[in-house]
């Protein structure tokens, strides 16, 4: 039984199924990790999220136009990041507590947009998946790589562009320097507020997009509370990624690739209680942290308050 | 530590000016000389779960078309998956005098138990259970439950029929209640019908996680099958895949066909309404508990609704009316 | 000393401002109410009847805010010491499970025996569930908010495991109906009634909890250590205090409390475990309620019990508002968010006014005596 895993059939499904559940968290996981890089403690991730995947349903459902979902749901992503950017740099609330406020607010929003304006489970077409003209052809690697929705390549390109805004770019330069010193960068004539604002709504736009990612692309359902909680494990994969986007990347398939892997531990008969099988990925994810050496650098300001002229 | 004394003297101040300002206690409408007969109801989810909740209310609504909206009328608590919260809708209900106050969940039983006994004049029901807590001297509490095993048996013996690669695949929350009958009852059914198809399960650990049940899905489709059941609200997510896969799917607890027209076979569904009849009838009469009542396919309190849009092939047709009588008579046992 | 020329006015405005901000979230609560076709004003009557309104209504919000206190109380130790836990549902959850295990496996033991069995148990298997945050942290530098989180979701498959089987009521096997829940408790492991409600001991024991919390961080040097290391590790450890255990020993008792508080609330409002899947089942988001409780209570254990129950009123009012009014479910999680976003960005308000005054004071404290001494 426990060699059957190993049969191919197997392993491509859990790399393919790994992949695609990896897509909403890689999203998140990297909005928040500019978000945390430049200071700011974002727990409300699963509010947004569950915003942007209604908008984006609600739109497509009705437009049956999925891009014009994708657009609305970043849209009002972002709007909650800017919310959540107001809330914690100008108003310099504690962050951990307003965090869970906005996902609160976007937990019982969107459940109650949900049943106000579609009343029950509908269905939409959303972005259909995709096969990759000649790689998708190729053998094993085609299924698992390249036979995937648009958003999936989406947060798979995300990656290195990420990578290189954060280590390349003036931008990345600032967005670092505010979360380690702010009174440093603020010397220097670098606007901390405008930054965090800046990174705090990136992170909300792609919420929203891992939302989307949800309702009008992987299920192409909406329901209240459709996340369940997924935002939470995003802002915990960040961790786990040392806020690099490699890193994130690294959490993110492992702890979904773990996920498929206990579907089909299920499956195949092993005999181990289905319960402790729904635990493995969360097991896993804090082994791999115990026995990973690492350097980990958190930025010094997260979730501080930046007060001008307090140093 | 002035502060703190200083929010909670404000605090305090507050909340007796609101409750000052209270109208006293406006007397909880005396029930009017007219006849209506009252209902309130407690369900973990909401009343539009396609799942155990919308049946609930589902039942209620025809309840209140037959009966006129003079003559019967429901109020509702969605939601009350915190058994302390349920607990005190329950309570407050039969305070303000409902004629019936139905606990829509398993888990309420404890709290019935402590707030019966308080209100004799009140009936209560709760479900799924068989226990009316007879045997606690309580006389005020009904009791009821879905012999799921029986919907589940039918539809497993459909999907045997219909597989052409011998696997199904199943997927439920976790491996209790509801769940577990119906689960079992299909298992039953396939294993009855086509001994050498293998039946899948994969049990995901939530009811609401939409997003693992679609993948699983996908892996279940990955394994082999060419049929899918599943039961509980995060079922929509495995029913979008079937759809996009072309995958026959078979549901429960609520008719599902509205989510895929194209490959929901058919769907068990609940008629809560039989024993609510039932119920209200023994409370006009005066008896207000003491009774455990089931639905199931022999009281047409459980039905398999089959989507009009799929034509079922007459034979497979056939055998689950063969098997919808074996059971309603007894000579098909759902459960092994 | 010359007589002050007038007497402070008592400071009423500072600590009104959460409470401001709380009313502002209730009237955009109020639009919101208009849009779904609601009376507002029946609607918020309704949710202080159903808080306040009678005995029983009382009851049920101490009950309601009896685990966001012991929640919160731990809270104030993790934070305090510099530690985030946001594992509060976990911990909840094991805490009731330990005492689910000692409450059936005991079932002869006389109550002054069984209860303080279980609710020690309680207290230990929450310590256990914190101090696993504390030790990755401390000894492998694994941050404290991905265990929690992490931890939260094992605690919970833990919970359904053992609820699907080994500790199911043999009752529901026998009928074949196999609902997730273990038998009722020996009526000796029911937490005694204060007054013929649901009101029952542990909320006393949550008070005092609050206050041993308050007395464990102001007024010993454990404490004392435990707030240095939150207040600037750096520091700490230049005092020669090992910073790492400190934090471990800051999440343990947090962990410790929150599976007190499972112990107790299993022990005193349900006497039996169920699970409908999830954490909130059971905990009613008590482990995320406490966090918001606590920081509402300035991080204060004391603070933390107006708070507490503060919130407790609010949750428990608002379902009698749904049940008054019909509304959804959903509208009052929203508005519950709102509550915490308007409170939680009011601060600043209280603080620049608490500055405002300080320096008032100074000024006149300057003018009334001889150059100031140093003002921290």
């Amino acid at each position: 039984m426990i060699a059957d895993l190993f049969a191919a059939n197997v392993i491509i499904g859990i790399l393919t199924s790994g992949i695609r559940l990896a897509t909403p968290y890689l999203y998140a996981s990297i909005g928040e990790t500019f978000g945390q890089l430049s200071g700011v403690l974002n727990l409300g991730v699963d509010g947004m999220m569950l915003m942007g995947a209604y908008a984006g349903f609600y739109v497509t459902f009705h437009t049956g136009n999925p891009w014009l979902g994708l657009l609305v749901a970043i849209l009002v992503g972002a709007l909650m990041g800017l919310a959540m950017a107001f809330i914690s740099v100008t108003l310099k609330a504690e962050q951990g507590i307003s965090g869970i406020g906005v996902y609160l607010f976007g937990l019982g929003m969107s459940d109650l947009l949900f049943q106000k304006t579609l009343g029950t489970v509908e269905t939409v077409s959303g972005f259909a998946p995709l096969n990759i003209p000649l790689l998708s052809d190729i053998p094993v690697l085609g299924t698992v790589f390249f036979s995937h929705n648009i958003l999936v390549y989406g947060a798979f390109l995300l990656v290195p562009v990420a990578w290189f805004i954060l280590n390349k770019t003036t931008l990345g330069l600032k967005i670092k320097a505010v979360g380690q010193n702010p009174a440093a960068a603020d010397a220097l004539g670098v606007s901390v507020a405008r930054v965090r604002y800046a990174t705090v709504t990136l992170g909300g736009a792609l919420a929203g997009l891992a939302g989307a990612s949800l309702s009008i692309a992987l299920l192409n359902v909406f329901q209240q509370n459709l996340t369940s909680g997924m935002g939470f494990i995003a802002v915990a994969l960040v961790y786990f990624g040392g806020w690099t986007p490699t890193g994130v990347l690294l959490g993110s398939l492992l702890f979904s690739s773990v996920n498929a892997l206990q579907l089909w531990v299920q499956i195949l008969g092993i005999p181990i209680p289905s319960d402790f099988a729904v635990m493995m990925p969360y097991v896993l994810t804090i082994l791999a942290l115990i026995f990973a050496v690492r350097k980990v650098n958190q930025p010094a300001s997260l979730s501080k308050v930046f007060e001008r002229g307090e140093g | 530590m002035r502060k703190t004394t200083h929010l909670i003297l404000w605090l305090l101040i507050a909340v007796l000016t609101l409750t000052a300002c209270q109208p006293a206690a406006a007397p909880e409408a005396t029930p009017e000389p007219v006849k209506q007969f009252r209902v309130a109801v407690v369900m973990p989810s909401q009343i539009n779960d396609l799942a155990f909740s919308q049946s609930m209310y589902d039942a209620l609504n025809v309840i209140k078309s037959e009966m006129g909206a003079e003559n019967f009328d429901f109020v509702y608590s969605e939601n009350m998956f915190v058994v302390d919260e349920a607990a005190a809708a329950i309570r407050d209900y039969a305070s303000q005098g409902y004629n019936l106050v139905i606990a829509h969940g398993s888990q309420y039983g404890s709290s019935l138990v402590e707030i019966a006994p308080d209100f004799p004049n009140t009936s209560f029901a709760w479900g799924t259970t068989v226990d009316t807590f007879t045997d606690k001297g309580i006389t005020n509490v009904f009791a009821y439950e879905a012999r799921s095993e029986q919907g589940g048996y039918v539809n497993g013996v459909i999907a045997a029929m219909m597989t052409q690669s011998n696997v199904i695949g199943v997927v439920g929350p976790i491996e209790t209640g509801d769940a577990k009958l119906y689960v079992d009852g299909f298992k039953a059914g396939v294993a009855a019908t086509k001994p050498e198809v293998v039946v899948n399960v994969n049990w995901i650990g939530s009811f609401s996680d939409v997003a693992l049940a679609s993948e699983a899905a996908q892996t279940h489709i990955n394994a082999g099958a060419d049929m899918l059941t599943g039961t509980a609200q995060m079922v929509v997510g495995a029913v979008g895949v079937a759809k996009e896969k072309g995958v026959l799917w078979f549901g429960t607890q609520s008719n599902q066909t509205s989510l895929a027209p194209e490959i929901v076979v058919a769907s068990q569904v609940y008629k809560w309404d039989v024993v609510l009849r039932q119920i209200i009838d023994l409370v006009k009469a005066g008896t207000l508990g003491g009774t455990a009542f089931q639905i199931d396919l022999a009281n047409k309190g459980e039905v398999i609704e089959y989507n009009p849009a799929f034509t079922l092939p007459a034979e497979v047709g056939q055998a689950a009316g063969a098997a919808i009588e074996g059971i309603s008579n007894g000579s098909i046992k759902a459960l092994p | 000393m010359e007589p002050k020329k007038r007497i402070r006015p008592i400071n009423w405005l500072g600590p009104s401002i959460p409470f401001l901000a709380a009313l502002a979230a209730f009237v955009l609560g109020a639009f919101m109410l208009l849009l779904l076709g609601a009376n507002p004003i029946e609607a918020y009557a309704a949710l202080i009847d159903g808080a306040f309104g009678s005995m029983n209504s009382i009851a049920d919000t101490v009950v309601k805010a009896t685990p966001l206190l012991f929640v919160g109380a731990g809270i104030c130790v993790a934070f305090r010491g510099g530690v985030i836990n946001i594992g509060g549902e976990g911990q909840l959850v094991v805490g009731a499970l330990a005492a689910t295990l000692a409450a059936l496996t005991f079932t002869t033991w006389p109550a002054w025996a069984l209860i303080p069995v279980c609710l020690l148990l309680g207290f230990l298997a929450g310590a256990v569930w914190g101090a696993i945050a504390g030790f990755l942290k401390a000894y492998y530098n694994v941050n404290e908010i991905l265990t929690t989180i992490m931890m939260n979701q094992i605690a919970v498959q833990l919970m359904n495991y053992l609820l699907s089987g080994p500790i199911m009521d043999p009752v529901q096997i026998e009928n074949g109906s196999f609902i997730p829940q273990t038998a009722r408790f020996p009526a000796a492991a029911d937490l005694p009634r204060l007054v013929p409600t649901r009101l029952h001991l542990g909320v006393l024991l949550a008070v005092v909890v609050a206050i041993l919390v308050w007395v464990l961080l102001w007024r010993t040097t454990l404490g004392y250590r435990i707030r240095a290391v939150g207040l600037s590790p750096a520091a700490a450890r230049r005092a020669g205090i090992r910073v790492e255990q400190y934090a471990m020993l800051a999440l343990l008792i947090s962990g410790a409390l929150a599976g007190l508080g499972g112990a107790v609330q299993v022990l005193g409002v349900n006497h039996r475990m169920f699970t409908d899947g999830s954490a909130t089942g059971f905990t009613s988001s008590a482990g995320f309620n406490g966090i918001v409780a606590a920081l509402f209570g300035q991080l204060h254990p004391l603070g933390a019990i107006p708070a507490s129950g503060l919130f407790g009123a609010m949750l428990v009012g608002a379902n009698k508002m749904q049940r008054v009014v019909q509304v959804p479910s959903a509208l009052i999680t929203a508005l519950n968010g709102l509550v915490v976003i308007f409170v939680v960005s009011s601060e600043i308000w209280r603080r620049q006014l608490a500055r405002r005054q300080e320096m008032g004071a100074m000024r006149e404290a300057a003018l009334a005596t001889a150059p100031a001494g140093e003002m921290t």
